[in-house]
């Protein structure tokens, strides 16, 4: 059986019981649309699906005093339509659209998008360039982590999906002079993995002239999300204007270093389209942060 | 074993299954209901698209037990009183079934479309439908199909 019991908590309390009960043969789902592939191919084993998709924690977008805060069970459906998101937190939003297909992104939420690891995820790397922080609750507590802090490696995350459960994400909202943008590279425009994804988030000056801060996010070019940061930091206090957004993009393709792969194709190429990718997103994040 | 409610295609439905049990197998071997196809498996081809909570969804990757207590419907809630759907009148008047595999899937993401936007754009179709893969028709003339059933 590709698991014995499949229950449904009315609370996170409950939820919580639940996993400590089975002491590591319990897992959260919430979606499942990464996990229940998984769990057919038998590249994981549990016993207990405890299915968190219902949960009132887990959901909500609310912009709670310039910091927003996203249920780890929102769908990516629900973040690409919200009309706060679109505004305050464009890449997100942005990114949570690219996901798979339609009917992924109605079941698919941003907290398995993060568990589930992966380098290049298409919220992950939004969520990176905000600056984002989880919330993780486990039968001992609640801990507050940087995202980049939840990545081991490609599929390896350091929430415990056995004992622990993502409840919420939250970041800065963007407003005044501050704007995002995401950009997605693939073989298909929908259901295709990314052969790059890139986020930027800008903060530029009260006149429009300088950087005054510059987040650059990318992926797959690492075993886990990556931030150019050297590529920020050439940027930061520099003028928006194209040397300085070239000088910096030359840095960020440098530091990022991807590799050859089968599927996303040769090293060459994609450090060329590492600089091209973060100059769309870097210019549309320009214009939404000068409007 | 475990007791399964929900509400099918307008009817309340109970029923016994195996807990690990996925909703497209449910549907299919349990009730009968082989309109919804399974073709890959894993959640990217879309042929076993359903309804679940009006939302496009597809089935062969849901837990049947995540259905318990919610709505469903398939391709073969879409007639009703011998009557075919607007949306099936469509597809078959502008020749947008050649196999038919993908079809059921199709008309569910449709249908879900036009419950929520009842006059798409050309593009807002495509991207309804991108989730619906067709390796026959090459998808003109289910993007015709969708439109005209649209106007209606």
């Amino acid at each position: 059986m590709k698991w014995e019991k499949y229950i449904v908590p009315a609370s996170l309390e409950e939820a919580l019981r639940i996993l400590t009960e089975y002491e590591g043969q319990a897992r959260v789902i919430a979606g499942g649309t990464d996990l229940v592939p998984q769990l057919k191919k038998k590249e994981r084993k549990v016993k207990c699906l405890v299915d968190v998709s219902r949960l009132a924690e887990l959901k909500g977008i609310h912009n709670q005093g310039g910091v927003i805060r996203i249920g780890a069970g929102v769908t990516h459906e629900r973040i690409a339509a919200s009309p706060l998101l679109r505004e305050m937190a464009t890449a997100l939003a942005e990114g949570a659209a690219a996901v798979g297909s339609p009917q992924i992104r109605y079941m698919g939420t941003v907290g398995g998008n993060i568990v589930n690891a992966q380098p290049a995820a298409d919220t992950a790397i939004p969520l990176l360039a905000l600056g984002a922080e989880a919330e993780i609750v486990s039968s001992g507590g609640v801990r507050r982590e940087p995202l980049q802090d939840l990545y081991v490696r490609p599929g390896v995350s350091r929430v415990d999906a056995s004992a622990e459960i993502l409840v919420a994400l939250r970041f800065p909202a963007l407003h005044g002079k501050r704007g995002s943008a995401f950009a997605r590279l693939a073989k298909r425009r929908s259901l295709s993995l990314p052969i790059l994804n890139a986020a930027v988030v800008v903060n530029l000056s009260m006149d429009d002239r300088l950087f005054e801060d510059v987040r650059l996010a990318v992926g797959p070019v690492a075993l886990t999300p990556f931030r150019a940061r050297k590529a920020e930091e050439a940027l930061r206090g520099m003028p928006v204007d194209r040397e300085a957004i070239a000088q910096a993009l030359a840095i960020a393709s440098e530091e990022a270093q991807p590799r050859a792969n089968p599927v996303r194709g040769s090293a060459e190429y994609r450090r060329e389209m590492v600089q091209v990718l973060l100059r769309r997103a870097l210019e549309r994040a320009v214009a939404s942060a000068q409007s | 074993m475990e007791t399964l409610t929900m509400r099918l295609n307008d009817e309340e439905v109970a029923l016994e299954i195996m807990p690990d049990a996925l909703l497209v197998d449910v549907l299919r071997d349990q009730l009968g209901l082989i309109g919804t196809k399974e073709a890959c498996g894993e959640g990217e081809c879309g042929a076993c698209t359903v309804l679940l909570d009006g939302q496009p969804v597809t089935s062969c990757l849901i837990p049947a037990l995540k259905a318990q207590g919610r709505e469903v419907y398939t391709v073969e809630g879409l007639a009703s009183g011998g009557n075919l759907h607007p949306l099936q009148k469509s597809f078959i008047e502008h020749g947008a079934v050649q196999c038919g595999y993908c079809t059921p899937g199709m008309l569910m993401s449709a249908k879900a479309l036009l419950d929520r936007n009842p006059h798409p754009t050309e593009d807002e179709i495509k991207e309804a439908i991108s989730g619906n893969l067709c390796r026959c028709t090459g998808y003109v003339k289910i993007v015709e199909a969708i439109k005209a059933a649209s106007s209606d």
